[in-house]
């Protein structure tokens, strides 16, 4: 059973006909064409298909894009949008300085989650990691990192070099947000590859 | 043999040059690789354990809009070879295991093709099974020899005379369940047949080894299979050799007119398709004097393979070669079940197999009263026990040193369940690692320069997250003593020079040495000021001094764990390796590596099983809800360490491979830990929480 | 997967419509179990009736101190609302112990209550399962049970609820809204989950086309929490949990006396398990560990633990003493046997033939 939809997807007006029984997560990579979010386990039980759906981190692969006219999808290759110049968003200079990746299948999905993650915590919502008696904004601490993230699998191992990274990335969100420069920017390494990889790395430099 | 590479980009803490695509989530994994119409592939799998197949019933899902075609074993193409059984799919009407391709639907789209193989009927003939692993199995036998070449048996002087009268004894059993790769990008093969070249864009960690093992079984000449891989989502072994997927969607290309066939196999599909580890049954005899010096050691394996494809795993390869003792034996029995085909995981044989005899070095330690670091120092072998070889680089003990001092091991409480805060029970362990260095001969790498000081450095490897894209691309800058960004790296894709598969921690040393190799051959081809256009091919390089000397990498694991008392859960608070594996050629992919392996341990020391029932013959646990991969909030304070460390035995690079050590032992620490903090010593994994209520 | 109509409520009248009308209609909220069931193949509705945007989606405080929380509240947002975690600390720890961040930006309430167990056997259509297939057998009952109930369970299914939030909504007497083709009706959260009797594949007490509207809260406990035991650190279901509601005639006594309890476990049935044993045997009775575990055993004197999940009884009584420690201020004991081979530690590996070899 087809239907038509549209979706705002990393900034664009996408209109589609999708089967009822297809999820966003299929509609993005195999009707649109848009494969950054991943397909882990394609069963809510990875984190790999991880987008922000009208502004939230979301499972893509358990939502049904019929159910989702009308809605923004942003993933990890549109996150940088957001970014002048073509420059990587924060949370991805983060996970590449921190080499908060190997394999790099997971990644698009830890990131999209990290970056709704830090406004999740920013607007004070809770975790297991959180002090039930704590009141007020949320301290992103290594365990509160840990735990907001553990909806992310990585079958590589990256966990530790991604607490590092959604530390810088949280540290950039908090002083962007209170109008200041961002602290990584003097730190960038030097370092071939943000510069040098604009497609499929056999086409460098 | 002083023929190091001198480094400068080797060295150097390099930002992965694949980094920013994988961030932005646009690098391509087989399954994304743009192709024209394709088709989607969705298999029907088997409901018995072993028996045939009766009847296909096939016209329901034949008749769904959107169905191209139902293959069956009376319409799939037949294969050249079909003497593989784990490859031969549809070619008869056997069943070897449960979950085995009985039928699979080509549709226009992904949800039809599921929907479709879910009306397929199938009937079958019911023969009798066995899907349990155990000692008194009554069809256990000894393999010719075991995975790598490594013999099945071992004996050295008389272990049942010295360990009956050994001051000191442990005899214990110990066991490792069965586990699951389980790379996050689930395996995927997208095929595309033209009538004379077979294009497959596959999720492999090594091109040539598909393009090979595809020609073969489909009777085509190498040149006709094209096999593409530039980006791996891990595979940590499962993805090392072609595994039944790739000859399906290659045999349902040849059907389709031309069209692509896309077969993305389920989370659920792999744990019957795409291959596992044993488990593995160990029982360990150690003797020693009153000092602790080890007198008699034995090991007796027992593990299980398929009955249809035997797959024998090393486990007492590292027991053989770890310690001193006169007085040596170890088996290795099969069982044949009727099972999914097990293969290879991160470090077979290491891996398992240093699990068991570390955590019995920890129990003949403390029988001993001595450090556990302490006895591994007096039962150092000053040459290789199992040949009588020298060591190339032993450096165990420096590993224990600076370990037990970053780690402040001697904050350790002997006597156990001694440590309480807060209702945690506290306690450190540690263990030993080992790998052995394998470099694989069957290379070659091909130099280009281009013009403007371009070079292009081609070889038909495979990143699959282990930073190959970047690490090759610094040997080749400083073997061609060019600058990185001068570079352009070739790999992925079998229209480079053959090149081995990425595994057993050889694909740096292997495909760096080979860039090596050919970089000078280059040099003494073209000389410095080489012309646009000149080129250079050269194999793997000789090594035969390295054949008598033992080469290994070593390691040295330190974990503090925290037990509940209430509710048993357990969690690693810290955890330190401290490694000599030979040149790091970039710090900052190379610890990422480690930690990898060392959280991959963890897993293993805490999690992982996958339950295999044997009343169905399936692994019960298949998906990543229930068989449990650390979280992220599993992993709490990790470093790992190197000893600077460059093996002029270990080829021009000095490498000895990092991709497996970090796995070796690590299980074993964090039980040492976790008998240390609670007084209950659990020889079977994981570390449940139920193992330590009180 | 089978095709499938799918319609978008205009309100929960007209939805309840749609789906009574069909015997294989489906609502669908956040869809994060519907839709992973109906890929795994043991769910199949022809029509999807989509609740999820109907205005059902507000947390409000009534007057007489309950609390109405609307049946599309997400797991997420119920949880970082100030008033629940202020007062309700065991609903929003529940939520927070299940899933993960994302999974819980899509949850919602009533779907939660809604989930169905995560049996192995259960989520595997190739093997027999009374839930999925009525009359077709339990493979659980002796197979792997790790994760299987040690309570209420009967011979045709032994398969445990996953809920957390359902666990803490049981300690709280939270009460569901439902309306159905006849009218609205409330049923308590106790009530609202089935044991299995010989009727596995009903969960709950619901009819098919009755829709939850909303979660009732009554007014807060002094204290209570929830404590979930699992085999990994986050993002898995419980082996055990706990939830509890605790007032106390007087803090500062020593011990101080119990004057109302209310506990519910989770892992341990097919539903919540409301401890109404052990409530009867604390209330009145001195805050002590001896009473907590006392207490505990009285409740768990009914355990019918299958081959492998035997572990569940001291895993419950330990996480209830620790639960009810913490609530009442009752410091932690010693765990004891310091410098010692744990006597009753775990002995394994068991039954690998070696045993029959050597004998």
């Amino acid at each position: 059973m087809d239907s038509e939809i549209t979706l705002q997807v990393d900034g664009s007006e996408r209109t589609l006909t999708v089967d009822t029984r297809t999820t966003v997560l299929d509609a993005l990579r195999d009707r649109l064409g848009v494969t950054s979010p991943k397909k882990g386990c394609d069963h809510g039980q990875c984190g790999a298909c991880t987008v922000l759906l009208d502004g939230r981190r979301a499972n893509s692969c358990l939502t049904l894009a019929v159910a989702h006219d009308g809605a923004e999808v942003i993933t990890a290759e549109g996150l940088a949008d957001v970014v002048p110049d073509g420059h990587l968003h924060p949370v991805q200079q983060a996970f590449l300085e921190q080499d908060g990746f190997q394999c790099g299948y997971c990644t698009p999905g830890q990131i999209c989650s990290a970056a709704g993650m830090i406004e999740e915590a920013a607007a004070g919502h809770p975790s297991t990691a959180t002090d039930p008696a704590a009141e007020g904004g949320i301290s992103l601490t290594d365990d509160e990192i840990r735990e907001r993230m553990s909806g992310n699998l990585c079958r590589c191992g990256a966990y530790v070099n991604i607490v590092a990274a959604v530390h810088q990335a949280a540290e950039t969100a908090a002083s962007l947000r209170k109008g200041l420069p961002d602290p990584a920017e003097a730190a960038v390494p030097d370092s071939p590859t943000a510069a040098s990889m604009p497609a499929h790395p056999e086409d460098r430099p | 043999m002083s023929n190091l590479l001198p480094g400068r980009a080797i060295g150097t803490p390099y930002e992965r040059l694949d980094g920013e695509l994988k961030v932005r989530g646009t690098a391509p994994y087989a399954y994304e690789q743009p192709v024209q119409n394709p088709l989607y592939l969705h298999p029907v799998l088997s409901t018995i354990a072993r028996g045939t197949v009766k009847r296909v019933e096939s016209a329901a899902a034949e008749a769904v809009s959107g169905v191209f075609t139902v293959l069956t074993s009376e319409t799939t193409p037949r294969l050249e070879d079909p003497s593989d059984r784990e490859l031969a799919v549809l070619q008869d009407n056997s069943i070897g295991y449960r979950g085995q391709i009985v039928a699979a639907v080509l549709a226009e789209t992904p949800e039809i093709a599921r929907e479709a193989a879910a009306a397929v009927t199938v009937t079958y003939t019911e023969e009798p099974f066995s899907a349990q692993l155990r000692a008194d199995g009554p069809e256990l036998y000894a393999p010719e020899e075991l995975n790598a070449g490594t013999p099945t048996d071992s004996s050295e002087g008389d272990v049942d005379t010295a360990f009956a009268t050994a001051a000191l004894k442990v005899e214990q059993t110990y066991s490792t369940p069965a586990e699951h790769n389980n790379p996050l990008e689930p395996h995927a093969t997208v095929a595309q047949w033209d009538g004379s070249v077979l294009t497959l864009w596959d999720s492999t960690q090594g091109v040539h080894a598909v393009k090979g093992t595809l020609a073969q079984v489909l009777g085509l000449e190498e040149e006709q299979v094209h096999v593409i891989a530039p980006h791996v989502g891990g595979g940590f072994g499962s993805k090392g050799m072609p595994h039944v997927h790739v000859v399906m969607a290659a045999l349902a290309a040849q059907v389709t007119g031309g069209r692509p066939v896309k077969f993305p196999v389920t989370r659920r599909q792999m744990y019957t398709l795409t291959s596992h580890r044993t488990p593995t049954l160990q029982r360990i005899r150690l003797g020693a004097a009153d000092d602790g010096r080890l007198t008699a050691m034995s090991l007796d394996i027992v593990e299980h393979t398929s009955r249809i494809k035997e797959f024998a795993e090393q486990t007492p390869a590292p027991f053989r070669m770890m310690y001193a003792s006169p007085n040596r034996s170890t088996t290795t029995r099969v069982a044949p079940l009727d099972i999914p085909v097990p293969s290879w995981m991160r470090a077979p044989g290491e891996c398992p197999g240093m699990f068991g005899p570390e955590v019995a070095m920890d129990e003949l330690a403390a029988a001993a009263g001595l450090d556990p670091i302490e006895l591994r120092r007096r039962n150092e072998p000053g040459v290789d026990p199992e040949t009588g070889n020298p060591w190339s680089s032993r450096h165990l003990l420096e590993c224990f040193d600076l370990g037990a001092e970053c780690f402040g091991w001697d904050r350790r409480v002997t006597r156990p369940r001694s440590v309480q805060e807060d209702g945690w029970l506290v306690g450190l362990g540690t263990a030993s690692a080992v790998y052995p260095f394998m470099r694989q001969p069957a290379n070659t790498a091909r130099i280009r320069y281009e013009q403007d000081g371009i070079y292009s450095v081609q070889i038909g490897a495979a990143d699959i997250g282990t930073g190959a894209w970047t690490a090759l691309t610094q040997i080749a800058a400083d073997a061609l003593e060019a600058p990185i960004d001068r570079i352009r790296l070739g790999i992925g894709d079998t229209k480079f020079p053959a090149a081995s598969v990425a595994g057993g921690s050889s694909g740096t040393a292997s495909w760096g040495g080979t860039i090596i190799a050919a970089a000078r051959a280059f040099r003494a081809d073209h000389g410095e000021h080489p012309s646009p256009g000149a080129q250079t091919e050269a194999r793997a390089p000789q090594d035969p001094e390295a054949e008598n000397l033992a080469l290994y990498s070593f390691g040295a694991h330190f974990a503090e764990v925290r037990i509940s008392a209430d509710t048993g859960e357990i969690r690693v608070a810290r955890m330190l390796g401290v490694f000599s594996a030979g040149r790091i050629i970039n710090p900052r992919t190379a610890r990422s590596q480690f930690l990898g392996g060392m959280t991959m341990g963890l897993g293993m020391a805490l999690h992982e099983q996958s339950v295999l029932d044997p009343r169905f013959g399936i692994f019960v646990n298949h998906d990543l809800a229930e068989y449990h991969i650390p979280t992220n909030a599993d992993v709490l304070d990790m470093e790992a360490l190197w000893i600077e460390d460059r093996d002029e035995h270990a080829g021009p690079l000095g490498a000895r491979g990092i991709g497996e050590i970090g796995i070796v032992g690590s299980a074993a620490a964090i039980a040492n830990a976790a008998y240390n903090a609670s007084g209950i010593r659990v020889r079977d994994l994981p570390l449940t929480p139920d193992k330590f209520l009180t | 997967m089978i095709p499938f109509d799918y319609r978008r409520a205009e309100d929960a009248a007209s939805a309840v419509a749609l789906v009574s009308a069909r015997p294989d209609a489906a609502f669908l909220a956040g869809g994060t179990n519907l839709v992973d069931r109906m890929k795994l193949g043991i769910a199949s509705p022809t029509l999807l009736v989509d609740v999820s945007r109907l205005p059902l989606d507000t947390v409000d405080v009534l007057d007489d101190g309950r609390v109405r929380i609307g049946t599309n509240v997400r797991n997420a947002d119920l949880a970082a609302n100030a008033h629940i975690r202020r007062r309700y600390p065991a609903l929003s720890a529940a939520l927070l112990s299940g899933a993960s961040g994302q999974l819980r930006n899509l949850a919602t309430t009533g779907g939660n209550l809604l989930q169905r167990t995560r049996c192995v056997y259960f989520q595997d259509p190739t093997t027999p399962c009374n839930k999925r297939e009525p009359g077709s057998g339990c493979s659980a009952v002796d197979g792997y049970t790790r994760y299987h109930a040690i309570l209420g369970a009967s011979g045709d299914c032994v398969a445990t609820h996953p809920s957390d939030m359902a666990v803490a909504l049981a300690a709280l007497d939270a009460a569901v809204v439902v309306l159905g083709p006849a009218g609205e009706r409330v049923i308590p959260v106790s009530d609202f989950h089935r044991l299995p009797g010989n009727e596995p594949h009903r969960d709950t007490v619901l009819e098919h086309g009755e829709l939850i509207t909303a979660v009732e809260l009554p007014p807060a406990p002094a204290r209570s929490a929830y404590r979930k035991v699992r085999d990994r650190a986050s993002y898995a279901f419980a082996l055990v949990s706990v939830a509890a509601a605790l007032e106390l005639e007087d803090d500062a006594a020593n011990p101080p006396v119990i004057r109302d309890v209310r506990i519910a476990l989770g892992g341990v049935a097919h539903k919540p398990w409301r401890a109404l044993q052990a409530e009867a045997a604390l209330r009145g009775a001195e805050a002590t560990e001896e009473n907590f575990r006392a207490a505990a055993d009285a409740e768990l004197a009914a355990a019918e633990p299958l081959r492998e999940n035997g572990f569940k009884i001291p895993m419950v009584r330990n996480t209830l003493a620790a639960v009810l420690r913490e609530l009442a201020g009752i410091p932690v004991p010693d765990a004891g046997a310091a410098g010692t081979n744990h006597p009753e530690g775990h002995a394994g590996p068991g039954n690998t033939g070696w045993e029959e070899l050597d004998s």
